[in-house]
């Protein structure tokens, strides 16, 4: 069973993390540092796999780890799924080639990812792991059939925004007018938001 | 066009996100999330209603700062608002909120488990979605409890949408898996396995790992899914690729269900059926085959999800180990990986081929590629493979390369990452031992070992060595000269000094007649590392010392000199000044003979397992080493034994205490006596095994003998009483209850005697091979031993040869034949008569044999069992006792004492794997009383319930008592 999903970028900062069994909310921490410390000191010509981590179920539990540019993708799997006991390397390999499909997927759904992406979508991209990983275990693995998932929550959410939002951010445009503070434009990295000029009543 | 719609995400979120990253330092950022957490707590403690949208921002906002590694203390109360909202999007952010904050602990549970409940009843594919989500993610027993019912009933509705059925699947493996007492089986078993005919693929997937993991606990309710499996799995893999469409993964048809699918297999032996055989053979062939075809796509996806299908097939060829052409086959595809330029691969195949190598049918394939494992030891640049490589090299040793693989180990051993030293060095010191043909080549490779990584040799590696030394008589000239050598060194680990001084003091005397090693300079040598030494080895060489005044009388007065120096008699440390004083009273007071019988050459050691052996299981966990089953063949054909397991040598002699000393500090001159005495008993005791750190499976007392010669002064209390030979010494009753789950040991011993046990039982007879050994010098007269027992039990004694036992060593054997009339409590009586030293001895001790030792085991399937368990209902007949573990809970030794009771463990018969299951049938001349009992450990209370039914209410009885006793 996959324990925890947990995507960092290179200097160890968080920008997914979703445990499957209950850590207290330090120990998740320490598992965050913990696991960045044992992956990033690695080569990336170096295999996928690792044991070595401690604070997750002890010896019978492996990290599944690819980098992709700025992120660590990191599954912590336990031998769970497997009767004997010990853990399986097949189920290794293939969470590996799931995360590649996960990856795709994000891919796919963002066009071409970046960490922004995650950081200022960080809802939407736990939306998409929700379509693939559920409690621990893959739910799908058909790109394509997760992609239309997306989509349909994508629409949904558009038909209920077009509905409702709309006058809910009215009003608060309205109570922000005339305060200098917010920022017309706010630059950061590559992306720009622009906020668009509102005209007064 | 992309998926997710960037644009219109929530603004605030958005601007609050920049302003985080536009922090220049840690304080900035603090300041703006703490800002940002009292806005939020404002406005969610406000009179005003906040609207969903403003709910929907805030949340996540607050999942933006946990992410960011802060405590959110709040805000749980209104992600649970949301959850009642009828629109989607605030919906799912509730969800979402709380199956990454709410743990499973929450007392929001019950409101949360409303919303559940309103949303898997709305028939709504999206928000039935969610909800199952949410109960999976959490997984909490209170959502068990609540959903056990509901969830199977999705899956199985005939209107259920397909996505739904796929999350109701998940869902109800995560709710079996943290909570199966709560998932009751039913009549929707039977319809679960029918999913695996679906039309929709995602949903065969869910229920296939559903299938998986609930056939695992009840294989008998699933057995129709192998023939189901079987027949989907031959379509995939004979498909071409376009059939599948969407689930072909870069021109692989539908890997991820192929894996699954072969994993449930793996429940199951191979198909009985030869139809559904055959068809899976030509599964497993033609995913071979296409593992050598040219790959369709040069793109590493493809080829890892060909190779991922590959391994799971392997992996049942491996798991069935029926297939001898497929298990070779197998092993030569991996050969292929083993050089492949994907470091993952490499370590894959490393790990499979460690399976492999174990299967007799492929041990012999593995090891064609030994070459190939060893320079990927010497190259691979990647820990993880390396230590796999470690491991395969470890599985693939056999008598015919062990010599090779020693070598090699020890030489990859000099550069090895600090993190595996350890295990490695165990490895070397247990595949050295085990294979050695030639001893003097065992005591080399050992000595290197110290040499190359002393500080990674644990003390079980050196007690082992010791062992061996002393219990082969032919290498310990080899191993003192050996030592001696290797003592010269200028700078040499405190464990060879250890090994060297322990090794020299016993045997240095087959060394001094060269006179480049000459007892004088045996003990310079010695000596001038002395005070280099922590204080563990330095006591331990003054009991060197002590032995060297009795193997070379010549160099007493150096000895005395030293012992007699202030810097050891007045010693600040108790230990070592107490070992000076009285080693130097000893050499002082006692004449030549009692120095000769005092410090006397150690006795061989008992055969016991291995206490690396232990220590290496103890390091990777049970089952975690690929031969568990090895481990008990190497009991057979360990080097160690000197000694046969009882009787057939000198009997394990009067000085085993040697080996018991347990603690520096029981040795003060008052308590000697006291303890020496106790002391012999513990060394057999059952008592002390579970009291043995480290000792997982067997007794492994070797730790004990550190104290080795702290013992020597503490013996010679307790042979005083023997010098007068006036009054009857002590005997040492070990406790009969030893016996009951094991036929052979030591019964009985005292000063002068010790009688050992072997016995075999077949149905209602049995015979047992009672050996007395005399343990003193002098001749035992009138020896006669006498059977008293009841009606129930007949026995006969059907040989006896003479009549004295003479000198130390010798021993008498003696058979006893039983029958077993009916069944029985009281146990029957040894009475032995002799005349030592002019005094009539009279010992009596109740002979082992209990009513369990005629149990017939019977192997039983699950039905069968709960069929004869429910006959067997009424009440007298069932015995149940409820009494907290004596010894500890280590399920190994459960295993192994279940099955020395004499009953068949029944596997897979209960629904909780950890508990135990045996049936057996008992013999006796006038009846059989067939007998089942079940063992439930509780682990966190220390306790166990044991029930037993039989057919009678005494058996019951009696064998309850016999049995709990043993926990």
């Amino acid at each position: 069973m996959i324990k925890a999903i947990l995507i960092f970028n290179n200097h160890g900062k968080p920008r997914l993390i979703r445990f499957y069994q209950y850590f207290a909310e330090d120990m998740q921490q320490q598992i965050i540092r913990e696991t960045f410390h044992l992956v990033s000191k690695r080569d990336d010509n170096v295999c996928n796999f690792l044991e070595g981590g401690s604070l997750i179920g002890g010896s019978d539990y492996k990290l599944i780890y690819r980098h992709y540019a700025t992120l660590y993708f990191v599954f912590c799997v336990d031998s769970s799924e497997s009767e004997l006991g010990i853990l399986d390397l097949i189920q290794v390999s293939t969470i590996y080639i799931f995360m590649t499909v996960f990856v795709e997927t994000l891919d796919k759904c963002f066009e071409n990812v970046c960490e922004l992406d995650l950081i200022f979508h960080m809802d939407k991209v736990h939306y998409i792991l929700q379509e693939v990983v559920m409690g621990g275990m893959v739910l799908e693995t058909n790109m394509n059939e997760i992609v239309a998932q997306v989509e349909l929550q994508n629409r949904m959410e558009k038909s209920e925004g077009g509905l409702s939002a709309a006058p809910a951010r009215a009003v608060s445009a309205v109570k922000n007018m005339n305060l200098p503070e917010i920022p017309r434009n706010i630059n950061i990295g590559d992306i720009n938001i622009k906020v668009p000029n509102l005209s007064p009543f | 066009m992309p998926a997710v719609s960037k644009g219109d995400g929530m603004r605030g979120l958005a601007v609050f996100i920049s302003d985080i990253r536009n922090c220049k330092s840690k304080e900035a950022e603090i300041k703006r999330i703490n800002k940002e957490l009292a806005n939020i707590r404002s406005k969610f403690k406000g009179d005003k209603a906040l609207d969903g949208y403003s709910k929907k921002k805030y949340v996540c906002k607050l999942l933006f700062i946990f992410l960011l590694g802060h405590d959110i203390d709040f805000g749980h109360m209104e992600a649970v608002n949301l959850l009642s909202s009828n629109k989607y999007t605030e919906k799912q952010i509730g969800y979402l909120f709380i199956s990454v904050l709410v743990n499973s602990n929450s007392e929001l549970i019950r409101l949360i488990n409303n919303a559940i409940k309103n949303d898997l009843a709305s028939r709504n594919p999206t928000f039935m979605n969610l909800a199952l989500h949410c109960i999976a993610n959490v997984g909490s027993r209170e959502m068990a409890e609540a959903f056990a019912a509901d969830v199977p009933r999705i899956l199985v509705a005939g209107d259920t949408m397909d996505s739904v059925k796929q999350s109701a699947a998940l869902c109800l493996l995560r709710l079996n898996r943290t909570s199966p007492d709560l998932v009751p089986m039913g009549e929707w078993t039977s319809r679960v396995v029918h999913l695996l005919n679906d039309q929709h693929l995602g949903v065969v997937t869910a229920a296939t790992s559903l299938i998986t993991t609930l056939a695992q606990k009840n294989p008998d309710d699933f057995k129709t899914s192998v023939s189901l499996a079987v027949a989907r799995l031959s379509r995939i893999v004979t498909s071409v690729s376009i059939d599948l469409q969407d689930y072909t993964y870069y021109f692989v048809p539908a890997p991820w269900l192929s894996v699954k699918l072969l994993r449930l297999l793996q429940c199951y032996p191979p198909p009985e059926d030869a139809a559904i055989r055959s068809r899976l053979t030509e599964c497993l062939e033609a995913i071979l085959n296409k593992a050598q075809e040219p790959p369709k796509s040069k793109k590493v996806q493809h080829s890892n999800a060909k190779n991922a299908v590959l391994f799971e097939a392997i992996s049942l060829i491996i798991h069935h180990d029926s297939e001898p052409t497929l298990l070779v086959r197998a092993c030569n595809q991996l050969g292929q990986f083993l050089q492949h330029r994907e470091t993952n691969l490499r370590y894959l195949a490393l790990e499979s081929m460690c399976m492999l190598a174990s299967s007799e049918f492929s041990h012999e394939a593995v090891k064609t590629h030994m070459e190939t494992v060893i320079s990927a030891l010497k190259t691979e640049r990647d820990v993880s493979v390396r230590q796999r490589a470690v491991d395969l090299l470890y599985a693939m040793c056999d008598r015919s390369n062990a010599q090779q693989i020693v070598a090699e180990m020890l030489n990859y051993l000099e550069t090895a990452d600090y993190s595996i030293r350890e295990e490695i060095v165990l490895k070397v010191a247990i595949l050295a031992e085990k294979y050695a043909v030639d001893y003097s080549w065992y005591v080399d490779t050992i000595l290197n070992l110290i040499r190359i990584a002393g500080d990674y040799v644990s003390e079980e590696v050196w007690y082992r060595v010791i062992q061996i030394v002393i219990n082969r008589d032919d290498v310990q000239g080899y191993a003192a000269k050996t030592v001696f050598e290797a003592l010269q060194a200028p700078a040499c680990h405190e464990n060879l000094l250890k090994v060297g001084g322990y090794i020299l003091g016993e045997f240095g005397n087959l060394i001094a007649g060269d006179p480049r090693s000459s007892p004088l300079v045996q003990f310079n040598l010695l000596h001038s590392k002395f005070h280099l030494c922590s204080v563990p080895t330095r006591a331990l060489l003054l009991s060197t010392y002590i032995k060297f005044i009795n193997l070379f009388p010549e160099i007493k007065g150096t000895i005395q000199e030293v012992l007699r120096s202030d810097s050891q008699i007045r010693n600040s440390d108790v230990e070592l000044q107490q070992r000076a004083v009285e080693y130097l009273r000893l050499s002082c007071v006692a004449s030549t003979d009692i120095l000769a019988t005092v410090l006397e050459e150690m006795p061989p050691f008992p055969e016991r397992e291995s206490s690396i052996l232990a220590k290496l299981k103890k390091k990777k966990g049970p089952g975690a080493l690929p031969d568990v089953e090895e481990v008990r063949k190497e009991k057979n054909t360990s080097v160690n034994g000197g000694v046969e397991p009882l009787g057939a040598s000198a009997t394990p002699p009067s000085s085993t205490d040697l080996l018991s000393l347990s603690s520096p500090t029981s040795l003060t001159p008052a308590s000697t006596s006291s303890t020496a005495a106790s002391l012999l008993v513990d060394v057999f005791s059952e008592n002390h095994v579970p009291a043995a750190p480290g000792a997982p499976l067997g007794p492994v007392a070797d730790d004990n003998f550190s104290r080795w010669a702290s013992s020597v002064v503490s013996l010679c209390n307790v042979r005083k009483p023997l010098g007068g030979n006036c009054e009857s010494p002590p005997a040492h009753k070990l406790s009969p209850r030893r016996f009951v789950c094991k036929n052979n040991g030591v019964l009985f011993e005292n000063q002068l005697l010790q009688i050992g046990l072997k016995s075999e039982f077949r149905q209602n007879l049995g015979r047992m091979y009672v050996f007395y050994g005399n343990k003193t010098s002098t001749q035992f007269l009138n020896f006669s031993p006498s059977v008293i027992c009841q009606d129930a039990l007949k026995t006969h004694i059907l040989l006896q040869r003479g009549t004295a036992l003479c000198v130390r060593g010798a021993q008498l054997q003696q058979v006893l034949n039983i029958e077993c009339v009916s069944e029985f409590v009281e146990a029957p009586i040894l009475n032995i008569q002799f005349r030592y030293g002019g005094m009539l001895q009279n010992i009596a001790v109740k002979l082992p044999i209990t009513l369990n030792k005629f149990f017939q085991p019977t192997e039983m399937t699950s039905q069968d069992f709960f069929q004869r368990w429910k006959q067997l209902s009424a009440p007298q007949q069932e015995v149940q006792k409820i009494f907290k573990a004596k010894h500890s809970m280590d399920p190994e030794v459960t295993k192994a004492k279940i099955i020395g009771f004499g009953v068949a463990l029944l596997d897979r018969v209960d629904p909780n794997p950890s508990n135990f299951v045996g049936a057996g049938v008992i013999h006796t001349k006038m009846t059989q009383v067939g007998c089942l009992l079940r063992l439930e450990p509780n682990t966190q209370a220390q306790m166990y319930r044991l029930t037993l039914r039989t057919s009678r209410d005494t058996v019951s009885q009696r064998l309850c008592e016999l049995l709990s006793d043993q926990f």
